[in-house]
């Protein structure tokens, strides 16, 4: 496989700094959509469709509709448009695409562009292979009415369109120097897509483009914005979200060096000044007293996540909650069953500690607005401000910069919208708001605090004949997605996504029930995932445990019918040679996952220090299917890390709130899993020609049930309350 | 004052308590070396201070003079550290932002440790997180440079 010459080169220069990296974000950003600019690039070559333009020395730009945080997408869905286009990839740039929710919308997210939930893969794969296609064709019939043949003799390999017959040959880019769009496209179908076993580069493990230049520090991400006159921007918000300002004394920070001005915001007070250093320094000498008006101030974790747990497990239908999904009739079953299992689950807050801290660079002009952001939604972004800074949508620019990490953070505009307000007030500079760690951990939109209930009910033969699955916490959608909230009349579909399952249990009913404490709680990587596959897992467990079933057999009895999620858990027992007994102290466990169209199991092997309560993680097996793997490896990687960040949220993570006040504020009190702590893992791929599933969270939801299944069959205890920290285990231990 | 950084010296207008981080970062436009924490806890600041690993987060200019400063920039005229070179052949960078101060603490840890073991290196990086999970890509990817090294 070649190596693109392509780099970030082009797409660098998007988010590159001074005039000429501006310019050229310009050109290919959003005015690229213009009649002018298509105008310019068919005088330079062919511009089919919004996606791709082939300059007549055989460049091939195409564009990347989603945020690249880590993740690998900037290779990818430009190597799904190059595969059908039969580009060589040699040729191909890439260049992230401007906002442009009617060209570059994401179908899975009613077309805006967003980035997250695991659906850029799965929202754009088949759209942009249609697009490369249909480029193809363009090229292919152009080249024939050329030599004169017909179009189905003409035949194209790497970027070139030949006629064997007459044995000629023409390079794409010497055909886009005559080619015209036609005006009627050629149709293309999904039919006409080349079938997997003939991919030449979707499966082919082509390197991601982005490698180089994050070896060098030559990535440029939000955080790295520098502009001309810039000025920076520091926030203070209320020690409880949502208080209000009373008074102000900025007398301290005054006498600052390098201050500039107070500027009040509608969520707390801003600072500008000439550095980061000085706005920092300038913030923290402000002496600002809040009204203490807060909703969350007597937010207490400890006591909200037992009246969370009760109002879960209060089945009284007048507090039963939205019912989220309803199969047969499982409360009725339960009550007539031979035995019922109960269990209780907590899962605390977490925080995303992104490794770049929340920031933004802004920008305001003529009632115009521009902004540069590490967002994961340049749409929400966009919408945001319209609304904060009542101007018109379309008088809003936004600029996707490369993001240090998302992990479903930044699809909160709010760091944007600091920005956006101080550059209001900055005469025309632009302005660069840096958060400081501590900001953002005490500003996350966390996790949710969770309680869960379960109730199994079994026949004397130990099957399952209903199954109850309630959710009690603070909304997401309610705050995040308002009109999808309503919509689907209360639910909340990240909150408590992960309780359906595959498993053949006929009555199965899941219900949430919303709590207000006003706490804002957002997207965590794999969300819902995170905490309601722990439940479902180790619940499975539970009832296996008692029809002393082995725990591998048990789940492949209950998907019978899918054959794809039985493979990975075939294989996951084969890679960790399940039946193997294990040293005294040292056990298994499994848990198996059905999220975004991927089949994931993944085994754990644990010991316990019983007197510490501590849990070692010795080693991580894990297999998936994810169907179509358009770059193997990277989606191996994808999947161990998010094994990492569900380590680090199974064993270590929390934030806890007293009188609605975050508890932690950086890594010192908010650990996350460093290398010394990271067992081996052992991921493995198993390519199926199923439509791509997502595979940036997949590896989360179900590492804590893993745990929690080999710590059962260590202690006969179960661990129910995440993270299963030392205290906690130690507690559960002498339960 | 005067900073001598990748071989240049340097003028540098910034009060004295200023992290090397902001100089770097706002005074000089050396934008690869990155801010995680502030405090010492993540490494993404890291850069070498006469060939030691160094928090530039925690360490104001003041401290400086007359020392050598090496950041990300100047770890190599290419980008073809064997380092550089191991961490996009095992493809290790995720988002990427931890990896100016991964391989500065790796190229640190490669200089004093030709050879290191596993546990050496385990315990030489152990004060830079990685939140996107590449640590095992990393442990292979020094392991790599140092058999290249040989
Ligand atoms: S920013 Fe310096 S150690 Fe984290
Ligand atoms: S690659 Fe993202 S933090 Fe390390």
């Amino acid at each position: 496989m070649k190596k693109p010459i392509t780099t970030l080169a082009l797409s660098r220069r998007q988010f590159l700094l001074g005039s000429g990296g501006l310019a050229i974000g310009v050109a290919f950003g959003l005015p690229a959509l213009t009649a002018s600019r298509k105008a310019q690039a068919q005088a330079a070559g062919l511009a089919p469709n919004q996606w791709v333009s082939i300059a007549t020395d055989g460049t091939v730009t195409i564009l990347s509709p989603a945020a690249e945080m880590g993740q690998g997408t900037m290779t990818a869905m430009p190597l799904c448009l190059a595969e059908d286009l039969d580009a060589d990839w040699s040729k191909v740039r890439v260049v992230q695409s401007g906002h442009n929710p009617k060209l570059f919308g994401n179908k899975l997210f009613n077309g805006i562009m967003a980035t997250g939930a695991s659906r850029t893969t799965r929202g754009y794969y088949e759209l942009l292979r249609l697009a490369g296609a249909q480029t193809r064709l363009i090229l292919v019939n152009a080249a024939a009415e050329k030599w004169g043949v017909p179009s189905a003799e003409v035949t194209t390999e790497n970027g070139v369109a030949m006629h064997k017959a007459s044995n000629r040959s023409m390079g794409y880019g010497e055909i886009a120097g005559f080619a015209t769009v036609p005006a009627t496209l050629p149709a293309v179908t999904p039919a006409m897509l080349r079938k997997p076993a003939d991919f030449k580069l979707i499966g082919r493990n082509v390197a991601r483009i982005d490698l180089a230049d994050k070896t060098r520090g030559a990535a440029r991400y939000g955080i790295d914005m520098r502009l001309d006159g810039m000025l920076h921007g520091a926030v203070l918000r209320p020690p409880v979200q949502k208080d209000k300002v009373a008074s102000v004394d900025d007398s301290g920070a005054k006498a600052v060096k390098g201050f500039i001005k107070t500027v009040p915001l509608p969520w707390g007070v801003g600072v500008l000044a000439d550095s980061t250093w000085a706005a920092r320094k300038a913030r923290d000498a402000l002496k600002v007293t809040w009204a203490n008006e807060a909703p969350a101030k007597n937010y207490d974790s400890a006591a909200v996540g037992r009246d969370y747990v009760a109002a879960a497990a209060d089945l009284d239908l007048s507090k039963a909650g939205v019912e989220v999904e309803k199969h047969g009739s499982a409360p009725q079953n339960i009550k007539s069953a031979a035995r019922v299992l109960k269990a209780d689950f907590i899962a605390e807050h977490t925080a995303h500690m992104c490794l770049e801290p929340m920031n933004a660079t802004a920008r305001f002009a003529d009632d115009k607005l521009e902004i540069w952001s590490p967002t994961q939604s340049p749409s929400i972004a966009t919408f945001a401000s319209a609304a904060v800074l009542k101007i018109p949508p379309a008088n809003i620019t936004v600029h996707n910069t490369l993001l240090g990490g998302g992990f479903g953070r930044r699809v909160d505009a709010d760091f944007t919208l600091d920005a956006a307000l101080l550059a209001r007030a900055a005469d025309g500079k632009p302005v660069k708001v840096t958060w400081t760690r501590e900001d953002d951990v005490r500003n996350d939109k966390f996790r949710p605090l969770v309680g869960q209930h379960l109730e199994v009910g079994l026949d004397a033969n130990n099957n399952i004949v209903g199954w109850h699955h309630r959710f009690a916490g603070e909304s997401i959608y309610a705050r995040a997605n308002p009109g999808a909230f309503k919509a689907a009349g209360g639910k909340d579909a990240p909150f408590h996504e992960g309780a359906e399952f595959l498993y053949d249990i006929k009555d199965h009913l899941i219900e949430f029930a919303r709590q207000e404490r006003g706490i804002d709680v957002g997207f965590w990587r794999a969300v819902g995932g995170g905490y309601a596959k722990h439940a479902v897992e180790t619940m499975i467990d539970e009832v296996a445990a008692l029809a002393k079933a082995d725990p591998v057999e048990f789940r492949l009895r209950l998907l019978a019918k899918h054959p794809r999620a039985q493979a990975v858990i075939r294989e996951v027992a084969q890679m960790a040679d399940w039946n193997r007994k294990r040293p005294a102290g040292r056990a298994l466990g499994i848990a198996y996952s059905d999220m975004w169209e991927t089949h994931i199991a993944e085994v754990v092997e644990v010991s316990l220090n019983r007197k510490t309560g501590a849990i070692t993680v010795h080693k991580v097996w894990a297999a998936f299917d994810t169907g179509v793997a358009v770059l193997p490896q990277n989606c191996v990687t994808q999947v161990e890390g998010g094994i990492v960040y569900g380590l680090s949220g199974a064993l270590k993570e929390q934030v806890t709130f007293k009188g609605g006040v975050p508890q932690q504020s950086n890594f010192h009190d908010y650990p996350v899993l460093r290398m010394n702590e990271v067992p081996p893992i052992e991921v493995k791929i198993l390519v199926t020609d199923n439509p791509p599933g997502g595979v940036g969270e997949c590896g989360l939801p179900p590492v804590a049930p893993a745990i929690a299944n080999a710590v059962a069959k260590l202690t006969g205890k179960r661990l129910r309350h995440l993270p299963f920290n030392p205290a906690r285990v130690k507690a559960a231990l002498t339960a | 004052m005067q900073l001598n950084i990748n071989g240049k010296t340097v003028e540098a207008d910034a009060a004295p308590d200023t992290p090397l981080l902001w100089v770097l970062r706002d005074t000089l436009g050396m934008t690869g070396t990155k801010f995680g924490c502030g405090m010492a806890q993540c490494g993404a600041c890291t850069v070498h201070v006469n060939g030691t690993p160094a928090r530039s987060c925690v360490t104001p200019v003041s401290a400086l003079a007359g020392k050598k400063i090496t950041t990300i920039e100047g770890l190599s005229a290419n980008g073809d550290h064997p380092l550089q070179k191991a961490w996009v052949a095992e493809g290790v960078p995720q988002c990427g932002y931890c990896q100016s101060g991964q391989i500065m603490t790796a190229a640190a840890l490669l200089k004093k440790t030709p050879k290191p073991t596993r546990k050496q290196i385990v315990d030489a990086m152990a004060g830079n997180i990685c939140r996107c999970g590449t640590y095992n890509q990393i442990v292979r990817a020094i392991e790599r440079a140092a058999t290249a090294k040989a």
